[in-house]
């Protein structure tokens, strides 16, 4: 039940606490880049989502039965990269043959998330924070759930603001850097929430 | 010793990697349509988007589908078109022939500033702050928009205004819509006379504001015997498909903002036409 308790607060935390995009502000690239429209939105959440899942699974198990064992946990950060590269080719050669109008439609950011700092601060974050490699799947698989709400959310409020009249000097990027802004602002009012939610 | 292991590690590692993709590619992967190659492979690659598609990979899949004319690639020009006609068998109209022209000879010497401007060095920036430092509101402001939106290196600036390399300017337009004073348009390769001027102020303010602008005489309108140039908003303004070039209007005008120009060497008569 213990265990049960701190998984449910190690994902709760990843997804609202510390989004990854508007608490930590890592992988704003395609949060700003792909959330004009729901569809791609969506697509572009479940694609970092699996990668993230899927890079953590992988580098859990090299980091701890191979990089520690051999004193190189300082390449870390090229390994993981080199990893996660991989990942995102194999994902794109899949999603290529099973959706190709997804595939289309995510366009440059597919292989961007390559470098997407998301992918990589998770998969690093998983190993500073000390979590064995139940919590660390459960936290990429929030941090991903995290960052698909954050795309959805922000991707509504995108198609509001496109419908409204917004002054000229704000138009385009100003406005939508200034509402992001405000969702940050927004998300800041769960920091505690969680961890007081069980005691 | 530990960099031999590092090496090793990393080694092994994307050596994995590698074997990885591969499988997955000779498993999951996609056979691309051979005609989007074909037709890809005739395109100049530029990424321009004169064709109107995000860029040339783009054009080719919808040339390859059917869905777009093969006449559409402005740097290719005709040679282009030909090659894709053959290719998909079909017949081809020649694309038009254009090239970037600067309706604006208000250099240094010619015109002088309003006021010191030192903001971002934009034109884009600088048209916002009440119509841009130059005493002429239609003028160039030399800031170079143009000059970093051209994918051909074409444009460079001298004496304050843009001026056009014909020679390697592909005839895509992107500097036509990125100039906030709309100074530059897309004219036809041949010889015909051109209006140097952008301002649409009457022809005494436009004239204190600069020395070679025109100032609405309608000299030119009486003068040409086609018939191609009318006077609107107290400016010429041609009409290229009537213009034969006999250059009539550049002799008769006052302030010799008319210039014939020549194709293909545009480059070239700038020089020599400078004594008119």
């Amino acid at each position: 039940m213990e265990v049960f308790k701190s998984l449910i607060i190690i994902l709760l935390s990843s997804v609202l606490v510390n989004n990854y995009v508007l608490s930590r502000f890592l992988g704003i690239c395609p949060f700003l880049g792909v959330s004009k429209k729901l569809n791609q939105a969506v697509g572009m959440g479940i694609s970092v989502t699996a990668v993230m899942l899927l890079a953590t699974a992988v580098t859990w198990p090299i980091q701890y039965l191979l990089l520690d064992k051999v004193g190189l946990g300082y390449m870390q950060t090229i390994i993981f990269i080199l990893v996660i590269a991989t990942l995102v080719q194999i994902l794109e050669l899949v999603l290529k043959r099973f959706s190709p109008t997804l595939h289309k439609g995510l366009g440059v950011y597919l292989p961007l998330i390559t470098t997407n700092c998301a992918v990589l601060g998770v998969a690093i974050n998983n190993i500073n924070d000390g979590y064995n490699f139940l919590e660390s799947i459960v936290s990429s698989l929030g941090c991903g759930l995290g960052f698909l709400f954050a795309m959805v959310l922000f991707s509504g409020l995108r198609s509001r603001i496109d419908e409204s009249r917004v002054p000229k000097p704000f138009r385009g990027l100003a406005v939508t850097l200034i509402a992001a802004s405000f969702i940050s602002l927004a998300f800041m009012g769960f920091a505690g929430v969680v961890d007081s939610l069980f005691s | 010793m530990d960099i031999l292991i590092a090496f090793l590690v990393v080694g092994a590692i994307g050596l994995a990697a590698g074997i990885l993709i591969a499988v997955v590619s000779r498993f999951f992967g996609v056979e691309e349509d051979q005609r989007v190659k074909a037709v890809r492979a005739c395109l100049p690659g530029v990424n321009c988007g004169a064709c109107g598609y995000k860029g040339c990979d783009d054009y080719a899949a919808a040339v390859a589908e059917g869905n777009a004319k093969p006449n559409l690639c402005v740097p290719g020009a005709e040679a282009t078109a030909q090659e894709l006609g053959a290719l998909l068998g079909i017949e081809v109209e020649p694309p038009k022939d254009v090239v970037a022209y600067v309706h604006c000879n208000g250099n240094c010497e010619a015109t002088s500033k309003k006021a010191e401007y030192a903001g971002i060095s934009t034109c884009s920036a600088a048209a916002m702050l009440y119509g841009g430092p130059n005493a002429c509101s239609h003028g160039c402001m030399g800031f170079g928009d143009c000059a970093a939106a051209c994918p051909a290196g074409a444009i460079c600036m001298k004496d304050g205004i843009a001026h056009v390399d014909t020679s390697r300017c592909l005839g895509c337009g992107l500097c036509e819509t990125i100039c906030p004073k709309h100074i530059i348009s897309m004219v036809p390769q041949k010889t015909i006379a051109a209006v140097m001027c952008n301002s649409k102020d009457k022809g005494a303010d436009a004239r204190k504001a600069c020395k070679n602008a025109c100032i609405g005489c309608m000299k030119c309108e009486k003068t040409c015997p086609n018939g191609a140039i009318a006077v609107k908003n107290n400016l010429a303004q041609i009409d290229y498909a009537k213009c034969t070039g006999c250059g009539a209007c550049v002799a008769g005008c006052p302030t010799g903002c008319l210039k014939k120009i020549f194709f293909p060497s545009l480059s070239e008569s700038f020089e020599d036409d400078k004594v008119n």
